[in-house]
């Protein structure tokens, strides 16, 4: 199979411009002491970004708002909620989850 | 030894969940850009190169229209600007493993080998072993269901009959869930989560997450001054 070489010049360019804000901060924060503020403001990214994941994942089908029992993964969402927050385990949380929504899927 | 092989398997457990993601996302991903005109190698060879989601369901919907390199690769670096935040996130906790693992180990970073791999390191100190175990065996599964995809294309079947497309929120939420130590978090969820929705909107570009986030933790740290 022939590659042509300026989609090779493309991917190669494409993955360093992911590769360096993924590696630099890693590398050269570990190494020094960061500043308190910093410290507070990266303690609150863990949330903020599973947060800014989820919502339109569950909250959206399609780009559009559809916060209603036709949407299968927020139904999903919602049910499986008292679970994932009572055993914070992922595993269990997916399996329930797919499983609600076949059901969905075959019912509603 | 017996507790470098105990990290190996703990690494690869909790990245089962993410595995369940990836296959049908990279099935997807594989099978358009079949459609867009790539072979199975060229969608392999991007998959191991770039290694980011949502930047290659663009970057292929780019090159299927005919756009040329540069503002694929802006595009691209834009998407990915994110990971910056989950490094410096990760910094702290790579304090522990070697310092030349960490160029190598961050190349794996992506929002789901993120949110996991800070999850496990606020819980205990964790070794190279278990990020490596972890991200490789994502990445593993992310490049081969592209490439498996672009070869098989429509003869794929579809996955969101299963359930699969639950994968990754489920993980999400289940994570989220750990991180509400207190209203303080629960807020900063509630925020953000409101806002990514509000940018998805508002301001094209796939900039939801990151403009999110970075305004949820800012509110956080002015709402920890106020205490």
């Amino acid at each position: 199979m022939k590659i042509d070489l300026n989609y090779i010049y493309l991917v190669l360019a494409m993955g360093l411009v992911t590769y360096l804000p993924r590696m630099l901060p890693a590398t050269l924060l570990s190494k020094q002491k960061i500043p308190e503020v910093f410290v507070k403001f990266l303690s609150f990214v863990p949330t903020a970004v599973l947060s800014a994941l989820l919502f339109p994942g569950v909250l959206t089908v399609e780009n559009k708002l559809n916060i209603g029992i036709s949407n299968p993964l927020f139904v999903a969402a919602v049910l499986t909620f008292p679970l994932a927050y009572k055993t914070k385990n992922m595993f269990a949380t997916v399996l329930l989850g797919m499983g609600i929504v076949i059901l969905h899927n075959i019912f509603v | 030894m017996q507790c470098k092989k105990d990290e190996m398997v703990f690494g690869i457990k909790r990245a089962m969940p993410i595995v369940m993601g990836y296959i049908p996302v990279g099935f997807a991903l594989g099978v358009m850009a079949a459609d867009a005109g790539l072979s199975p190698l060229q969608m392999g060879l991007m998959s191991l190169l770039v290694y980011a989601g949502s930047a290659q369901f663009i970057a292929v919907d780019l090159l299927g229209s005919g756009v040329s390199a540069v503002p694929i690769i802006i595009t691209t670096f834009l998407v990915n600007l994110r990971h910056f935040l989950f490094s410096a996130s990760l910094a702290p906790h790579f304090r522990q493993i070697k310092q030349s693992f960490i160029p190598i180990i961050s190349f794996f970073l992506t929002d789901e080998s993120f949110a996991v791999s800070i999850t496990d390191a606020e819980e205990r100190p964790l070794t190279h072993v278990y990020y490596f175990s972890l991200y490789i065996t994502a990445y593993s599964s992310w490049v081969f269901s592209t490439i498996i995809g672009a070869a098989l294309g429509n003869l794929i079947p579809d996955t969101k009959a299963l359930g699969f497309d639950f994968a990754l929120p489920g993980m999400f939420l289940a994570l989220l869930c750990m991180q509400l130590k207190n209203a303080k978090f629960v807020l900063i969820a509630l925020i953000s989560g409101f806002l990514s929705i509000f940018f998805m909107y508002t301001i094209p570009g796939n900039w939801n997450v990151i403009l999110a986030t970075i305004i949820a933790a800012m509110i956080g740290v002015f709402i920890s001054h106020e205490n």
